[in-house]
C-alpha cells in the first residue's frame, strides 16, 4: 500500500464517526439477518408446519428400517391360521413347519412373543398375557370386538374400538383384531429375505454352504452353473430387486461421467473463442459468452425437463442436461483460465519456429491442464449428486427409483437400503475424483 | 557418453509420458462413445427419434406463450411470490449453512489453532455432510414433516454446511499468522485471536464463496420443490402436469427462473469482484 504523504490529518471528530460506522454494521447486520430469519420463520409457516409435523412416521421408518415382523394370522373366513413375513403371500411358511416360537394346533394357537408376552387364540378370543399389567381378551364377534380389559384406566397404548382392537405393550410386539381376523406381528431386527427369496432353494443358507454348493458339481438348475445360479436367485429377489437398484446405480453414474466428460469436451473449444487473448473477433467472443451463460441460466431443472419430453426415460436423458448446463459452467471456467496464462511460454514455443496448433499444443495446454483436470473431477463430483436428483425429476435412475419406494411407503427397508447404496456410490465417486485429483495434478 | 545416456533416458521418458496420454485419452473417448451407446440402448426414446421431437415441446410451449400475448407478463408477474419462496429457502440455507460452515472451519484448520484431536473428526465430518446428496434429506423430511419449504432449506443448509466449510477452511490455512501471534503475545484468549486476528483476514473471502453458494443453493432450491418442497419448483410441476393448455404458464415460469438465475449469477460476480478485487466470477 502507497501512503500519501498529503494525509488528511486524523481528528477526533473524523476517528468517532469512523467508531459510530462501525458500530453501526455490528448492530445493524446481525439485527437485519435475525429480522429476515423471523421473517421466513412466519412464510414458511414454521409454527403450523410444527404442530402438523409427523415424528411418528420418523419412527415408523426408523424401526421398519431395521426390522421385520412376521405376522401370525387367523383368518375366520377361511377359518385357518396363516404365518407369514410382512404378511407376504410369497413369503408364507408351511403349517407344518412354522417357527418354533408358534405353536398351532387346528382352531387353537399359542404365540410366545418372549419376555413373558404370549398371545393365546382360541376360536375367535385371543387372551394377551401382558407382564406387569394383566390380561387383554378380545374376541371377534358378528358386530366387531369385545374387549375385557384389567381393572384400571387403560394405558394408551391400546386403543379400544367397537370395530377395532389394537395392542401394542411395546415396539415390537403387536396384537390386532377385527371382526374377520386375529393378527399378531412379532418383530425381529435385521433385513429379511435379503439374499435370496423365500421361496428360493437356497433361503437360509450359509456363506460356506453357498461356496460349496457354487463349486459343487451338481447342478441346481440343468442350464446354468451353480454359481450363475446363485448370483441369478440374488439379483431377481422379489423383495429388494438387487438388479434393478443396481442396474439404476449405473444409470445415475452414467448420467454423472457421460455428463461431465461431454461437457468437457464440448466446453475447451468454445473457450479458446471466449478467451480475449485467442480470439481478437469481438463478436465472436460475445456470442460464445452469451452461449455459455444461456446454456447455464436455463439450467438443470428446465433441461432436464425438455430432455425427458424428447428422449424419455433413462440415462441419456439425465447426461445431456448435464451436459448442456456443465458446458456453460466449464466453458466459462476455462475461458478465464485462458484468459489468466503467461504468455511467455507461448512466445517461447512460436521463437522455435512452431505453427499455430504446435503453439496450442506446447505452449497453451500444459498450462491449463492442471484447471482443466481439476474443474472437470470437481464436476464430476458434484454431478453424481446432481444425477440423483435429476433422476427424482423423471429422467431415472437411483433418484426416481428412491421416490417410487418413498411413495409407495410400505417397505421401508428397501428405501433405506437405497439411501445407503445411494449415499455409498456418492461417497465412493468423492474418494475417487479427489484420488485422480491428487494423482494427476499433485504427482503425489 | 554420459550426455547420451541421458538423453537416452529422456527420451524414453517422454515416449512413456506420450503413451500414457494416449492411453488416457483413448480411455476417455471409449467410455463416451460406449456409454452413449449403453445409454441410448436404455433410454426409453432412443436419441435418433428424440432429435426430431426436441424443439417440440420448447416450440409447443412458446407458441402458447405468445397466443396469450400480454397477459403473459401478467402470467410472470403471477409466479413472482413462488419464486420468492424459493429465493427465501436458498437464502435461509446458505445463512444458516454458512454459520456452520464458519464454526466447522475454525475448528478443522491447524493454522488458527484449532484444538488438534478435533481436527481430523471435523474433516470427516464435513466430508460426510458435503456427499450426503440433498435429494435423500430433502424427501425423508418431507415425508416426516409433509410437503412444505422448510424441508428443502434444512437439505440445502446441510449440504452447505460441509462444501462451505471446506472452502472456508482452506481459506483459514492460507492467512497471515503473525496478527494471532501478536494477540497471543498479549494474552488474548482462542476466541479473541478468532475475532480480531483471523476474521478480519478472511471476512472478503468468506463473503465471496458465501455469494458464489447463494447462486447454487437458489438452482439448488428450484430442482427440490419439483420433489415437493415448496416454490418455483412445485408450481413448475403443477404445470407441467395439466399438459397441454398450461403451456403459457410453464412458459412464463421458465422465463422467471432463467432471469432470477441470470440475475443473481451477475449480481453475485459483480459483488465478488469487488471483495476479492479481481473482476471476474469464478
Amino acid at each position: 500500500m502507497t501512503v500519501d504523504t498529503l494525509e488528511t490529518p486524523v481528528t477526533q471528530a473524523l476517528v468517532w464517526s469512523k467508531v459510530r460506522q462501525r458500530a453501526l454494521i455490528t448492530v445493524a447486520v446481525p439485527l437485519a439477518i435475525l429480522t429476515y430469519l423471523v421473517y421466513t420463520w412466519f412464510a414458511f409457516g414454521v409454527p403450523d408446519l410444527l404442530s402438523r409435523a409427523q415424528p411418528e412416521r420418523a419412527l415408523i421408518l426408523a424401526t421398519d428400517s431395521v426390522a421385520y415382523k412376521v405376522h401370525v394370522t387367523k383368518d375366520f373366513r377361511r377359518n385357518e391360521f396363516e404365518v407369514a413375513i410382512e404378511g407376504e403371500r410369497t413369503a408364507t411358511y408351511d403349517n407344518a413347519k412354522v417357527p418354533e416360537w408358534v405353536q398351532l394346533n387346528g382352531e387353537n394357537g399359542v404365540v410366545d412373543l418372549g419376555d413373558g408376552y404370549r398371545v393365546e387364540i382360541d376360536g375367535r378370543t385371543a387372551l394377551f398375557t401382558i407382564p406387569g399389567y394383566g390380561v387383554v381378551e378380545g374376541t371377534a364377534t358378528a358386530k366387531g370386538v369385545e374387549t375385557v380389559l384389567p381393572e384400571g384406566p387403560a394405558p394408551d397404548w391400546i386403543k379400544v374400538d367397537p370395530r377395532k382392537l389394537d395392542v401394542r405393550p411395546t415396539l415390537d410386539r403387536r396384537l390386532q383384531i377385527t371382526k374377520t381376523k386375529i393378527e399378531v406381528h412379532n418383530y425381529f431386527g435385521g433385513w429379511e429375505n435379503f439374499w435370496f427369496p423365500f421361496r428360493s432353494p437356497l433361503y437360509g443358507m450359509s456363506f460356506s454352504q453357498l461356496y460349496a454348493l457354487a463349486l459343487s458339481s451338481d447342478r441346481m438348475d440343468p442350464d446354468t452353473s451353480n454359481l450363475w445360479f446363485i448370483v441369478d436367485e440374488f439379483l431377481e429377489n422379489p423383495d429388494w430387486q438387487h438388479g434393478k437398484v443396481f442396474t439404476a446405480l449405473f444409470e445415475t453414474i452414467m448420467m454423472a461421467v457421460l455428463g461431465t466428460l461431454t461437457a468437457a469436451f464440448f466446453g475447451l473449444p468454445l473457450a479458446f473463442l471466449a478467451a480475449r487473448n485467442f480470439t481478437p473477433s469481438k463478436l465472436l467472443r460475445f456470442g460464445t459468452r452469451r452461449i455459455f451463460d444461456f446454456l447455464r441460466g436455463i439450467d438443470m431443472l428446465i433441461w432436464s425437463l425438455i430432455f425427458i419430453r424428447a428422449f424419455g426415460l433413462g440415462p441419456l436423458t439425465g447426461a445431456l442436461a448435464i451436459a448442456f448446463t456443465d458446458t456453460g459452467s466449464l466453458g466459462k471456467l476455462f475461458s478465464e483460465a485462458l484468459e489468466n496464462i503467461d504468455n511467455k511460454q507461448v512466445e517461447g514455443v512460436r521463437a522455435t519456429g512452431a505453427n499455430q496448433i504446435q503453439r496450442y499444443r506446447y505452449g497453451v495446454i500444459p498450462q491449463i491442464l492442471p484447471v482443466f483436470v481439476s474443474q472437470v473431477l470437481y464436476y464430476l463430483e458434484s454431478n453424481t449428486r446432481s444425477a440423483t436428483v435429476i433422476g427424482a425429476l423423471g429422467a431415472g435412475g437411483i433418484g426416481l427409483l428412491l421416490v417410487e419406494t418413498m411413495k409407495t411407503s410400505r417397505d421401508w427397508e428397501n428405501t433405506s437400503y437405497i439411501i445407503i447404496l445411494t449415499i455409498v456410490v456418492v461417497i465412493l465417486m468423492d474418494q475417487t475424483s479427489g484420488w485422480l485429483r491428487r494423482k494427476l495434478i499433485e504427482g503425489k | 557418453m554420459a550426455v547420451a545416456a541421458l538423453e537416452q533416458e529422456i527420451l524414453s521418458m517422454r515416449k512413456r509420458r506420450q503413451l500414457y496420454s494416449l492411453i488416457g485419452l483413448l480411455l476417455v473417448v471409449a467410455v463416451l462413445v460406449s456409454g452413449y451407446s449403453k445409454s441410448n440402448a436404455m433410454n426409453s426414446g432412443g436419441f435418433i427419434q428424440g432429435l426430431s421431437k426436441f424443439f417440440d415441446y420448447p416450440g409447443e410451449i412458446v407458441v402458447e406463450a405468445f397466443d396469450a400475448g400480454p397477459a403473459f407478463f401478467s402470467l410472470i408477474l403471477q409466479f413472482v411470490p413462488a419464486m420468492l419462496e424459493t429465493l427465501n429457502i436458498a437464502a435461509v440455507a446458505t445463512l444458516l449453512g454458512g454459520a456452520m460452515a464458519v464454526v466447522l472451519a475454525m475448528a478443522s484448520t491447524r493454522n488458527v489453532d484449532s484444538w488438534g484431536p478435533l481436527i481430523p473428526v471435523v474433516r470427516r465430518i464435513m466430508d460426510i455432510t458435503r456427499a450426503f446428496p440433498e435429494l435423500i434429506i430433502a424427501l425423508f423430511l418431507i415425508f416426516v414433516l409433509g410437503s412444505s419449504p422448510v424441508p428443502a432449506m434444512i437439505a440445502v443448509a446441510f449440504h452447505t454446511a460441509g462444501a462451505l466449510g471446506k472452502l472456508f477452511s482452506e481459506v483459514n490455512d492460507n492467512i497471515d499468522r503473525k496478527p494471532i501471534e501478536g494477540l497471543s503475545a498479549c494474552g488474548a484468549s482462542w476466541l479473541q485471536r478468532i475475532r480480531f486476528a483471523v476474521l478480519p483476514q478472511v471476512a472478503p473471502n468468506y463473503l465471496s464463496y458465501f455469494l458464489l453458494r447463494l447462486e447454487i443453493n437458489v438452482r439448488a432450491s428450484a430442482i427440490l420443490g419439483f420433489v415437493g418442497a415448496g416454490g418455483i419448483g412445485q408450481e413448475l410441476r403443477r404445470t407441467i402436469g395439466w399438459g397441454k393448455g398450461a403451456g403459457d404458464e410453464t412458459a412464463a415460469i421458465f422465463v422467471l427462473l432463467f432471469i432470477t438465475i441470470m440475475a443473481i449469477d451477475q449480481l453475485s460476480s459483480y459483488l465478488r469482484g469487488k471483495l476479492v478485487g479481481t473482476g471476474r466470477a469464478h
